[in-house]
């Protein structure tokens, strides 16, 4: 299914790549994985339904929260991102065969290229809390969004403090 | 492009060898006739003495020059690729208005509000007529078609209240380039009358955005200097972020989420193809090339530590130029590539430092309140552009020592500088408070001229290539 998606993006990137440039890419970039182009919030579509016990949509019913949050230009994980933290590496232990992108990301109150490596240091401060609570480090992987994909859009100290965050994404 | 190396006549199309003997031998002999002379290299001054006409680079924005530009007429009206030489130019006089406009020490007169001039008068201007026109300074120029699918393009300035003419020159071009030789032209008055290297025949790579702010399209795309022959390059699939043109315009280096991770890309404006500049599994970000194109600058990220590498272009071994446990970051080598100015946050805060280009002598140069960020060093060696962060984002300059601090703007968010390359005009993109879109904007070295460039769609991240050759 998801080859056929991927296929249809393909063909998609062909027709658009042949209107809009004449010297367009003749390697197409793949279509965007998983990390790219979903799960940037909470997937609630699945409340009221039984979620498949080990999927994406299983771990966020199941844990404190799918994100802890940093304070401003900081990146250590404080006591109430170790709780989550905590009932994430819970749920990675029972489905030890799961694998997750911890996704680092910075408020727009930042410059560009210094955002994306404080995105870094969160992720990796997030990792490296679940390694430390017995979670493989091969079953993580990180990747900063710097200020690319905040979470709430106000320019107010409320939705930066939303947007300084480490968002783990399970692979299904 | 081709600058004219001998006697052209629009008329017969005759060439004649020049008598290599300067100014007033040319101007003595060569035009009798109606032929306008096209001189190349020589960058002429006719009249030696007086050189009172000039416009205050430092006082930008005060538009206190006004110059007539009347459309350029052409000894035949042929067809080329690119519209008949009579349209050509009408579009190439606009152009050099436009241009002079922008620079924010102009005031021109287009050719709407002036008379048609003729051949006959490029080289013969009828000053009383541009005196009742209160015009300070002319421009005249011609278009002709050289008969092997080219274009000649003249360009004069005159002097009107002397009645003297100050410069010329003269570019054989395609007709698709016919806005390149009006930018040569825009760039040699320009350089006449402020003192100043040229820069409007140049290139501009930058990040087009569309779409919601908690998911932009991010898309490379290049531009003339104007935002003319504007081009997309990427398809916005895959977010694209601080492109870099190579000092020979010939490729590109910026930043992809292209399979997923942030990842710098050299891609090559010729081919269309792209590639990794490292293999690295880590996060590669901020590229720079060197001043003579052969390396790039790279920051990557290790387990949450970033720090500053230097690479062969075409691959080879990266070399580590910084190795604290902070985050070192950008970084922008000085005109003669001795020297690289970065940011790093190892004393708590965003901070400049220099060091020299192997890594060592590092030194902090900021030492003003608040955060300093994306540092970048002046074409002309002079001068570093920052962002400062200390409420508003502000973009500034301060010398190569730290000293002499001035910020040039004052808005919610104004971030990235890079210059344009005759350091003079600094380019940078602007966000406002709670707003999705962001712009690109210019503005002069004195603060002065603040204004935008108008792009299809949202742009950030500006940066500016060389002049054209």
């Amino acid at each position: 299914m998801k080859s056929i998606r991927n296929t249809l993006l393909m063909a998609t990137a062909v027709i658009a790549l042949g209107a809009c440039a004449k010297k367009a890419p003749p390697e197409l970039p793949p279509a965007p994985g998983p990390a790219v182009d979903n799960s940037m919030g909470q997937d609630n579509s699945n409340v009221g339904n039984v979620a498949v016990p080990g999927s994406q949509a299983d771990f966020l019913t199941k844990v404190r929260s799918d994100r802890i949050l940093f304070d401003l230009d900081r990146y250590n994980v404080d006591a109430d991102g170790q709780i989550t933290l905590q009932s994430q590496a819970q749920w990675l232990a029972q489905y030890p065969n799961k694998q997750a992108i911890i996704e680092g990301h910075a408020d727009e109150r930042g410059t560009r290229d210094y955002n994306l490596a404080l995105g870094e240091r969160r992720a990796n401060a997030a990792k490296n809390y679940l390694v430390s609570l017995g979670v493989s480090e091969q079953r993580l992987r990180v990747v900063s969004y710097g200020k690319e994909r905040p979470a709430a859009m106000g320019s107010d100290e409320g939705s930066w403090a939303q947007n300084r965050r480490a968002v783990t994404v399970t692979i299904d | 492009m081709r600058t004219v190396t001998s006697f052209l006549f629009p008329f017969s199309g005759e060439n004649r060898s020049p008598e290599r003997g300067g100014t007033s031998s040319l101007l003595d002999s060569g035009f009798r006739r109606k032929a306008a002379v096209v001189i190349a290299g020589l960058m002429m001054t006719a009249t030696p003495a007086h050189a009172q006409l000039t416009v205050d680079v430092d006082n930008a924005g005060s538009a206190d020059l006004i110059i007539a530009v009347p459309a350029l007429p052409t000894p035949r009206s042929e067809t080329t690729l690119a519209g008949t030489t009579e349209d050509l130019g009408n579009r190439i006089s606009d152009v050099i208005a436009s241009d002079l406009d922008r620079s924010g020490l102009f005031k021109p007169i287009g050719r709407s509000a002036v008379k048609q001039i003729t051949v006959d008068e490029v080289t013969a201007p009828t000053f009383p007529y541009w005196q009742g026109r209160s015009a300070a300074a002319l421009i005249q120029g011609f278009v002709r078609s050289n008969g092997d699918g080219k274009i000649t393009v003249g360009c004069y300035l005159y002097d009107v209240a002397l009645g003297s003419e100050l410069t010329r020159q003269g570019f054989v071009v395609e007709p698709a380039d016919w806005r390149r030789a009006a930018h040569k032209c825009a760039d040699a008055i320009y350089s006449r009358l402020s003192g100043e290297s040229p820069f409007f025949d140049s290139r501009i790579a930058y990040i087009a955005e569309t779409g919601p702010k908690g998911n932009r399209t991010k898309r490379l795309a290049i531009m003339d200097s104007d935002g003319a022959n504007h081009r997309f390059i990427t398809n916005g699939q895959s977010t694209a972020l601080t492109p870099r043109f190579s000092p020979d315009y010939k490729q590109i280096a910026y930043l992809s989420y292209l399979d997923g991770n942030p990842r710098i890309y050299v891609y090559d404006v010729g081919t269309g193809r792209q590639r990794l500049v490292t293999q690295s599994r880590n996060a590669t970000f901020a590229p720079r090339w060197s001043p003579d194109g052969r390396f790039l600058l790279y920051s990557m990220a290790i387990g949450g530590n970033t720090d500053i590498y230097k690479i062969p272009v075409e691959g080879g071994t990266p070399i580590r130029l910084t190795d604290g446990p902070g985050i070192d970051v950008g970084g922008s080598f000085s005109p003669d590539g001795s020297q690289i100015v970065f940011e790093s946050d190892r004393g708590g805060g965003q901070q400049l430092y220099v060091m020299n280009a192997d890594g060592s002598n590092q030194r902090r140069i900021s030492f003003g309140g608040g955060r300093y960020a994306t540092p970048e060093w002046s074409p002309r060696g002079d001068l570093i552009a920052f962002t400062k962060m200390q409420g508003n984002f502000r973009i500034g300059v301060m010398s190569p020592s730290g000293s002499g601090e001035r910020l040039l703007t004052n808005s919610w968010q104004d971030e990235a500088p890079t210059w344009a390359p005759n350091g003079r005009v600094i380019q940078f993109f602007r966000t406002g408070r709670g707003a999705v879109s962001s712009s690109v904007w210019q503005v002069d070295l004195t603060g002065s001229n603040e204004r935008r460039l108008a792009t299809p769609v949202d742009g950030s991240d500006p940066s500016w290539g060389p002049i054209l050759p």
